[in-house]
This record gives structure tokens, C-alpha cells and sequence, in this order.
């Protein structure tokens, strides 16, 4: 397992794209982050706006970077005809697909865990200056109250599971295009067909299962029990989709021609 | 000596015109099986999602515990086809041909509560109501074709921040004399009728009238009614907030003081013609209760209390009809994206690009075809799919017993006609970006997080401050949305007007061109690059 990693880590390292992506879902995500944390401010009481998620918003577009890092760990391998290189080297497909979630994973999470802390304080810092002050009723946004290391940590979570994902989904239909495809789809569309159906009941349904839309709630620091699902049970339905899509990928590689 | 001829082929010279490069390119297309199964699946996810939110928005209402529940009544249609809203509290007498009404107005006062469900608390309906006009209170006179919710009419008014209006058919607008009114600067006011004719005056002082507006009502009844009114719409303060944006109000009630009546021609005789209160009203108007409006009359003195509001429908109801059931636009556009990108970026990857250059080595026209192809394919497809999804998910909508705006059938069919448009630019787009970036997942992504990120943002609301999300429906490939917009607003009804309620910042065409605009620079410069670059 050892060596497979290590050959998923050098391929990771060596090939132009993923580096310069990742760096790049980072950068997008603390600069995204800090247009939003410039854009809102809190004149006076109930600004009703949660800082935690205004200094991470950057995560809805940078997300969208990481997927394309997972997706093309796996398709490129296909397009190019690598992928039969990579399996006549190691024959146990189960682990090639593991030791490649792990390295996206990792390298996801340490991007990850830079952009977010990068965002988070540079969005407090910004946030004090526009109002969300204790005298409005907002702490100074530090990783040292309970619901933002949650918001931070769960953020970075969120980013390694976008990874595994898309991984999963590149694994099942091989082809970049339309893996992309499916993980924005399954990402994006959920909130706005959720918007198009009048009943609340089924809005609520939509929104608790939607991979974003749940996984995001980790995010929330204020005002909880609005949402319909805790923050961590939020997390764990983006968990869900991600290990579904890991799983039906592997068999699919396990049991198919590659 | 026989000389050997060299071989020569029987088949003729192939040409080489654009025609051929397009029959090539629709030959690639529709042999590639991914291709025509992401168009179909595009399609159908259009259809499918059409028939999933009308299946799923089921609108009822009980009006009593154990009756059975009804379906959601339409607000009134006016005389433009159009929702409106008309309720007021109308003083009138029957005008039985030609004739004319003068007052003057001395004041114009207003109540109103900050959270709804008012009128039930307290011994008086207007207990604990904050004062104050909202910008759109009216109160003056009114000649209406009859007291039917949505007939036609034509008023002069004066409002609480616009000076005074001339007003007819619930989207007419005009402006008189500005400024607020007051005992110290009462407002005259006048409308006469000649058949179907209607013309609205004003005054600062009962002597120098003004015109202000001509209108001619349509079907006018010989016997229309006329008098005196007050409405104003609900109390609003909406709050942005994450996850979502909330109103908050209440019911309003205006008051204005008249005096100086005056009325000529074919009115009742001034000894029989008695005044009579009307609270006009709809079953699901969000207005103060019947006690609380009224008039009193003392001599040529008039005081008219009124609540609701006489305006276009600018949708309190959320979403539209049509924008619900083409939810699926969304999903098929992004697998019509797919097969855009993938259908340059395959070529790429299998070397196709090659021979398609050697066979025909002007790049820009085989762009130029690829796009055309693609354009074809998609808004084809797009099209059967929109003109299956609108009729049946409005037709499911109805079913669950949600009312339909009437819209006009130009307005349809841009809408209709205008979204198969919007897939074939969007997926020419991702085409473009794909000759640009060679790779399908950029290409995709790119795309993707240009039209429906900002959408999606716009919409999901509240997360970013109001002026952002206009300026991205603006700039971005999203403004292209704004085809879909059903709607127009309208200057003088006070309403959110954001995406999620249907409006966008752009008209129609205009958001439209906004996205032709991007496709249009990506291909350039595609064709700049796919010269310069080696293949």
C-alpha cells in the first residue's frame, strides 16, 4: 500500500495541474472570502448575518476547483490510456483507488486547511471593521469559540469530501467532461430546483439531502435550530454522498474492462 | 510502348465550402453516441424536472377546519390580462353617461402594524398601529367601470411620497404636481368623462388646472361608478439575511381628508344622490378588516379611510408559474454544457483535431461549424423540450390547485422560445471554452460557475448584500436568465424585485445579449488561439 501511495503522490506531484489548481481553489477561496467579508456590514442589532459563513464563502466557487482536481486524478488516467499502465502495475484496484483518495484527500485538506484559516481571519478582521462588534451582539470571530473552530474544521472536512466525491464519480463514468458535469449537478442543483418547489415540506426534504446545501450547515454559527438538519448530521449527508459515489466507483473499477 | 498511366482516382475532387465542413462536423455529432445521449438526457431532465416541481407544489387552502381544502384562488386579472391587485375603500355614486368630479384634498394620513396578523388583537382594529404614509398610499377620486375586483378604471390621487399621480388600468402612470400634501398646500383634483373618454387634472389651487392625462378606457358601461377612494399597501421591511431573506409587515390603512366636492353631469340629483361605502376587496387580501376603514361625511367634507392597494400584481406571491416549471432548464444545461465542451476537447484528446485540420486547415471555419452544428443541435433539442415542459408542468400546477398567471403568447413564446436559446448559447460557450482551454473539466467548470454560480447565489439570497448579486446577474453569463423573466416591474408598486421573485436587473433581451456577448468574445478568441497554438 505503501508503494501505491507513493506512486499516487508522484503522479499527484509531477503532473502540471493539479499544484496549480489546488493553489488556485485556495487563493479563490480567502480572496472570494474577503469580497464578501468587505461586502456586508452591520449597521446596528439583528443583522441576522453569520460571519462564520460570510469569511467562508469562498468555499461555493472553490469547491468547484477541487472537484475538478478529484475528477481529473482519475479521468486524465483514462483519457490518456495511463489507466491501464497503473492497473498492470497494481492489480489490486481496490487499493489504487484508496491510495488515490487518500492523496487527493491529503493534499485537499492541507490546501483546504490553509485557505479556510487564511479566510476566517482575514474575514474576522474585516468583519470588526464593518460593524459585527460586540455591541451588536457579535463576538470577534476566533477559533476559540466552539462554533467557529466547528465551521472551520467542518469547512475543511467539507473540501476533503468534495475530493472523494468527485473521485467516486470520475471512477464510475471515466470521462471528465461528464464526471465535472455530474459533481456540479449534484452540487449546485439541488438548492435551485429546491427554490422552484412550492411545497416547504418537500423543500425541506430536497435540502436535507442535498450534498452542498446539508454539507454547508457546518458552516452555521448562528441561529441553529432554523436549520433542518444539526451542523455534523449536515456533514454526514455530504459523508454519505461521497462515500455512495467512492464505493459504486470502486466496484465499477473492480469489475469492469478499464 | 504502351506509356503507363499513373493511377487515378475515380472519385472526384472533394469540395471544400462550409456546407461540407458542416455536414462533417453534424456527421461527428450524430455518430458519437455520448453526444445525442447527453442532448436526449438534457432534454428529458427538462421535461422531468417540469413534471417534478409541478407534481410537488401543491397550493391549498381550508377555510374552515373540517371543509375540504381548496384550491389557491387567483388574485383578479385586469383589463391587460395581467394580475392585479384592487382592493380600496371606494365611496361612489352610480355616473350614468358624461360628467365630471372636482375636489380638493387637505391631507393625507396613514397607520401602520410591523408584523401581520393584526386585526384580530385589541378592542379596536387599529389599537397599537404605528402612524405613518408608506411612499405609496393613495387616497382621491375614481371613476371605475363597476365595483368587480379588476375592472377598469382611471383615478387622480395623491400619494405619500409621489405627488400627485393620474393612474388607469392598474400600469398606467402619471405624474402631476410633486410634493406632499397638506392643509397649507391642499391639491385640486379633477376627472372628467366623455364617453370613453377620461381626462385627469390637477391644481394647486381650485382656479389653474393642469392635464395630466387622457385615457380611454375600453368597454367603459354607460353607467360606471364614481366617488372617492383610499388604499395603501402593506408595511414591508425585508431583511436580508443568510439562507434566505425575510419580509416582515403588516396590513396599512391611509386616511384622506377631502372637501370641496363638486360633481357635473349625469350624476344622481343632489337631493336623492346618497353616498355609499364600499370596502372592495379579494377573499385572500392582506387588509385591515372592514371596521376599520370607512367614511364619514359632513356637508361637501369627506374623510375616507381605506386599506389594500389598487396596482399591478408585483408578485408577494413568489414564484412564477412559468420560471417553476422550467426549473429543469438548470439540469439540462449543464448537460448540454457537457456535450459543447466534449465535443472539441474529445478531438483534442483522440487526436481527431489533426485530421480535422489537415482535411480543412482554416481553423476558424471549423470552429465556426462546430459552433453552428452545435447551436442547431442544442436549441433543437432544447426547444421540443420546452414546448413539452411549459404546458405539462403548468398543466400539473393547476391540478395542485395553484393559479396560473394568463401571460401574453409573445411573452410565451420568447420565454418559451427564448430558453431553447439560452442552452444553445450556453452550450456554444462551453464549446469555445473548450477550444480555449483544451481540457473539458475546466471547460465544464468554467461554464458551469459562470451562468448558474451567480444564479444560484442570486437566488439562494441573502448571502451576499443586494447591489453584488445585481451587479453579477449583470456581468455575468447569468444575465442570460433573464429571458426567462415573465414579468415587468413596475415604478409605481413598491416589491422585491430580485431573481427569486422572477425579476432580473436586465430586461430580456438585453441579459440575453449580455451572454451572446461572452460566447461571442470566448469564440474570438478561441479562433485566435486555435491559429497560434500548434493543434
Amino acid at each position: 500500500m505503501t508503494r501505491t501511495l507513493h506512486a499516487e503522490w508522484t503522479k499527484l506531484r509531477t503532473v502540471a495541474g493539479p499544484g496549480a489548481l489546488l493553489l488556485a481553489a485556495a487563493a479563490l477561496t480567502a480572496v472570494v472570502g474577503v469580497i464578501a467579508a468587505n461586502a456586508v456590514s452591520c449597521p446596528g442589532q439583528a443583522c441576522q448575518v453569520d460571519p462564520a459563513k460570510v469569511s467562508l464563502f469562498g468555499i461555493y466557487l472553490s469547491q468547484a476547483v477541487v472537484a475538478i482536481v478529484a475528477v481529473t486524478a482519475v479521468s486524465g488516467e483514462y483519457s490518456t490510456g495511463m489507466i491501464r499502465l497503473t492497473l498492470a502495475a497494481m492489480p489490486r484496484r481496490w487499493q489504487v483507488l484508496a491510495a488515490k483518495a487518500t492523496v487527493v484527500g491529503a493534499a485537499t485538506l492541507v490546501t483546504g486547511a490553509v485557505a479556510v484559516l487564511a479566510s476566517v481571519l482575514a474575514g474576522g478582521a474585516l468583519l470588526a471593521r464593518h460593524g459585527f462588534v460586540p455591541a451588536h451582539g457579535y463576538e470577534a470571530l476566533s477559533l476559540g469559540q466552539g462554533a467557529v473552530l466547528r465551521a472551520t474544521a467542518g469547512s475543511v472536512l467539507y473540501l476533503g469530501l468534495i475530493a472523494l466525491l468527485g473521485l467516486g464519480v470520475a471512477a464510475m463514468v471515466r470521462d471528465s467532461a461528464v464526471a465535472i458535469g455530474t459533481v456540479l449537478g449534484l452540487l449546485y442543483l439541488f438548492p435551485i430546483v429546491a427554490g422552484f418547489i412550492g411545497d416547504p415540506a418537500v423543500q425541506r426534504h430536497l435540502d436535507q439531502v442535498s450534498p452542498m446545501t446539508a454539507g454547508l450547515y457546518i458552516q452555521a454559527t448562528t441561529d441553529l435550530r432554523a436549520l433542518p438538519l444539526t451542523p455534523w448530521q449536515g456533514l454526514g449527508v455530504l459523508a454519505a454522498w461521497a462515500a455512495g459515489a467512492l464505493l459504486a466507483g470502486g466496484l465499477l473499477l473492480r469489475f469492469r474492462d478499464a | 510502348m504502351t506509356a503507363i498511366a499513373p493511377y487515378r482516382s475515380e472519385l472526384g475532387t472533394g469540395r471544400d465550402g462550409f456546407a461540407q465542413l458542416l455536414r462533417a462536423e453534424w456527421t461527428k455529432f450524430r455518430t458519437v453516441r455520448g453526444w445525442v445521449i447527453g442532448t436526449l438526457v438534457g432534454a428529458l431532465l427538462i421535461v422531468g424536472l417540469a413534471v417534478l416541481t409541478g407534481a410537488n407544489s401543491v397550493c391549498s387552502e381550508q377555510p374552515n377546519p373540517s371543509g375540504p381544502s381548496l384550491a389557491c384562488p387567483a388574485p383578479p386579472t385586469g383589463p391587460g390580462g395581467q394580475w392585479v391587485s384592487d382592493s380600496f375603500y371606494f365611496v361612489r355614486q352610480p355616473l350614468a353617461g358624461d360628467g365630471s368630479l372636482t375636489v380638493r384634498v387637505t391631507s393625507l394620513t396613514g397607520l401602520y402594524a410591523t408584523h401581520p396578523g393584526f386585526a384580530a388583537a385589541g378592542a379596536s382594529p387599529t389599537a397599537g398601529m404605528t402612524p405613518g404614509v408608506e411612499p405609496w398610499s393613495k387616497a382621491g377620486i375614481i371613476i371605475k367601470a363597476s365595483t368587480a375586483q379588476g375592472s377598469a378604471y382611471a383615478a387622480m390621487m395623491v400619494t405619500g411620497a409621489h405627488g400627485v399621480r393620474m393612474q388607469w388600468d392598474f400600469t398606467g402612470d402619471a405624474a402631476g404636481l410633486a410634493g406632499k400634501v397638506s392643509a397649507a398646500s391642499p391639491r385640486w383634483l379633477r376627472l372628467t368623462r366623455s364617453g370613453d373618454v377620461i381626462r385627469g387634472y390637477d391644481s394647486a389651487d381650485g382656479t389653474h388646472w393642469t392635464l395630466v392625462g387622457t385615457v380611454t378606457l375600453a368597454r367603459l358601461p354607460a353607467t360606471a361608478q364614481g366617488g372617492l377612494f383610499a388604499a395603501t399597501p402593506g408595511y414591508t421591511k425585508t431583511s436580508t439575511s443568510l439562507g434566505g431573506s425575510s419580509s416582515t409587515g403588516g396590513p396599512a390603512l391611509a386616511t384622506g381628508a377631502f372637501d370641496h366636492l363638486t360633481q357635473q353631469g349625469s350624476w344622481p340629483a343632489a337631493t336623492t344622490g346618497r353616498w355609499t361605502g364600499q370596502d372592495i376587496k379579494g377573499a385572500t387580501d392582506n387588509t385591515l378588516s372592514a371596521s376599520a376603514q370607512g367614511f364619514t361625511q359632513t356637508g361637501s367634507r369627506f374623510t375616507v379611510s381605506g386599506s389594500g392597494d389598487i396596482a399591478p400584481d408585483a408578485g408577494g406571491g413568489g414564484l412564477r408559474a412559468i420560471q417553476q416549471v422550467l426549473a429543469g432548464t438548470f439540469v439540462g444545461l449543464i448537460a448540454l454544457v457537457v456535450v459543447g465542451a466534449m465535443f472539441i476537447t474529445v478531438e483534442y484528446r483522440r487526436g481527431l483535431i489533426r485530421t480535422t485540420f489537415t482535411a480543412s486547415p482554416r481553423r476558424g471555419r471549423v470552429l465556426a461549424a462546430k459552433a453552428v452544428v452545435l447551436a442547431g443541435v442544442t436549441f433543437a433539442a432544447g426547444l421540443v423540450a420546452t414546448v413539452i415542459a411549459v404546458p405539462l408542468g403548468e398543466h400539473l400546477l393547476h391540478e395542485n390547485g395553484n393559479p396560473i398567471e394568463p401571460l401574453p403568447a409573445l411573452t410565451e413564446a420568447r420565454i418559451v422560445v427564448g430558453t431553447a436559446a439560452l442552452l444553445a448559447v450556453a452550450a456554444v460557450l462551453a464549446l469555445a471554452a473548450g477550444a480555449l482551454l483544451r481540457s473539458s473539466a475546466g471547460a465544464v467548470t468554467a461554464v458551469v460557475a459562470g451562468i448558474i454560480l451567480p444564479y444560484l447565489l442570486a437566488v439562494l439570497s441573502g448571502v451576499l448584500p443586494v447591489g453584488v448579486e445585481e451587479w453579477l446577474d449583470r456581468v455575468t453569463p447569468a444575465a442570460g436568465f433573464a429571458i426567462q423573466q415573465s414579468v415587468s416591474p413596475y415604478a409605481q408598486v413598491s416589491a422585491s424585485y430580485t431573481p427569486a421573485n422572477g425579476y432580473f436587473p436586465l430586461a430580456p433581451w438585453a441579459g440575453f445579449a449580455v451572454l451572446c456577448a461572452w460566447a461571442a468574445l470566448a469564440l474570438i478568441l478561441a479562433t485566435v488561439l486555435l491559429r497560434r497554438r500548434d493543434a
